[in-house]
């Protein structure tokens, strides 16, 4: 085993090289780092001719917003988009990653991606990483079989359904649909639909805000309605504006010039023209 | 037996921040109206600001249980102090008081973050600054909650005042006229909000000069 280990090239996948190393500061005390979760609102639902997505766009870490306008909603294929909620780095990653495999598959068949197709690669990457790669999706789009809405949670499992919602504003979103939700809802009853759950997670879980994104997918048509509607403003803008009065006292100036660590000398053949 | 409980807390976090600004003859006390905890609102319309004596508010965030408690103790001395001594309790003197309560349950603290404004006795704006369990000191402004950590280095860079350690002391009032306060109060919540998720709904402003109390509001972000 030992001497052929450093000959082989690497695999792809995680690097868990430090994952002792953390392991042992965090029992000394040392705590990691923060990520920035996109403690969300997202939701979906079928109407009559196909699917619509909707998202909020605040990106936080901890109690502090990081982003006031992120997007939330990613492009998997021509047909079919995904909201994620979770770790933003691990939806990011995850989406763009089954993104590629379906494109991959696209030129390998010829034929337009399936949602699940996307769906279960999704999912046997997730369940592979046992919950670790904190990724909570609503998947949807439509294909040559019609209509889809999923959702996939962290552990890799998945529902199918007619709406759903996912993130911390779930709750708020679900009370909507689950009061107001009905087969066969036409595309404008449907986006007026989204837009109240989404608002409602906005106003209602402090872990979602800002704007609201809509995706209306069809049979061979999309559209991406970035920032829907922007129902938050700022509260107040001084008349005046602001000067900074002082400046950084400059304390003590001292010029160090670089040394020249480095020779270069002729040496060898030239290079032949 | 292994020992119980062990994970109980009694406190909570009901978030919120707070602003005060001393100037010259006025003294502006501010807070948002939200009422939170975790990711949930609890109210959108509950005030954080406590009138103690006719010239002397507490503008309070934290557990909001035990803001509640503490107000209600002050109240209470205030009102002995006033059958006792038949006038109103000074600013400076509310301010050792709150402080001496504070410390008084220093090992099961008040989880409460106050500012205490108002006017001292020659009619000069006044601002004490606290932690949950009372060491305080006289400043020209400050801010305290889950805001503060966003608020105080712009107060810092648009009214620096006086280091306390010079001599002579200096005076720490700002030199802001009083509707020039209450402007940059409005701005210092309008962009905490945008990025403290705890802070939002309504600002509560109460202004304290020779005229009296004087209390505006206006609108914040409510997601």
């Amino acid at each position: 085993m030992s001497t052929s280990d450093v000959e082989l090239p690497p695999k792809g996948g995680f690097s868990f090289d430090l994952c002792r190393r953390n392991e042992m500061l965090s029992k000394k005390g040392a705590n990691p780092p923060s990520f920035r979760k996109t403690g969300t609102t997202i939701v979906g639902l079928i109407f009559q001719d196909g699917v619509i997505l909707g998202a909020d766009t605040r990106a936080t870490a901890g109690s502090i917003v990081c982003d006031k306008n992120c997007e939330k909603i990613h492009y998997m294929a021509p047909n079919i988009y995904c909201c994620g909620a979770g770790t933003a780095a691990d939806t990011e990653a995850v989406t763009d990653m089954v993104n590629s495999q379906l494109q991959l598959h696209r030129y390998h068949t010829g034929r337009e991606s399936r949602v699940v197709t996307a769906l279960t690669l999704l999912k046997s990457h997730l369940f592979k990483y046992q919950g670790h790669v904190q990724a909570a999706l609503v998947l949807g789009g439509v294909d040559v079989t019609g209509p889809h809405l999923h959702t996939i949670y962290p552990h890799g499992s998945t529902d199918t359904l007619p709406f759903a919602t996912m993130g911390s504003g779930s709750l708020a979103a679900m009370a909507v649909f689950e009061s107001k939700y009905r087969e066969g809802l036409t595309k404008e009853e449907g986006i007026n639909l989204v837009c109240e759950a989404i608002c409602a997670g906005i106003f209602n879980d402090l872990g979602s805000g800002s704007n609201v994104d809509l995706c209306v997918i069809t049979k061979g048509h999309k559209e991406y309605l970035r920032n829907y509607q922007v129902p938050n403003h700022r509260a107040h803008i001084s008349s005046k504006g602001f000067t900074f009065p002082k400046k950084t006292e400059v304390l003590l100036t001292k010029i160090t010039p670089l040394d020249e660590k480095v020779e270069v000398i002729e040496a060898g053949d030239a290079m032949e023209e | 037996m292994a020992k119980q409980h062990a994970n109980w807390s009694p406190y909570d976090n009901n978030g919120g921040s707070c602003v005060a600004i001393a100037g010259a003859d006025y003294c502006v006390i501010a807070a948002d109206t939200r009422m939170s905890t975790g990711y949930n609102i609890l109210t959108r319309d509950y005030s954080k600001i406590c009138k103690l004596a006719d010239k002397c508010v507490m503008a309070s965030s934290g557990f909001q249980a035990d803001v509640k408690a503490l107000q209600k103790h002050l109240g209470a001395r205030h009102l002995i102090y006033q059958h006792q001594h038949n006038k109103q309790m000074s600013c400076p003197a509310m301010a050792q008081l709150l402080s001496n309560t504070l410390y008084y349950k220093r090992f099961f603290p008040y989880y409460s973050f106050n500012v205490l404004g108002g006017l001292d006795n020659e009619g000069k704006g006044c601002v004490f600054t606290y932690d949950a369990v009372g060491s305080y000191e006289k400043v020209g402004y400050s801010s305290q909650g889950s805001g503060s950590t966003l608020i105080m280095p712009f107060l810092d860079n648009q009214l620096k005042s006086p280091s306390p350690l010079l001599l002579p002391a200096q005076d720490a009032v700002t030199p802001l006229a009083e509707d020039e306060a209450v402007d940059l109060v409005k701005t210092v919540f309008a962009s905490a909000s945008e990025r403290d998720i705890y802070t939002g709904d309504k600002l509560e402003i109460v202004v304290i000069n020779a005229d009296g109390l004087r209390r505006e509001y206006i609108d914040l972000r409510k997601d």
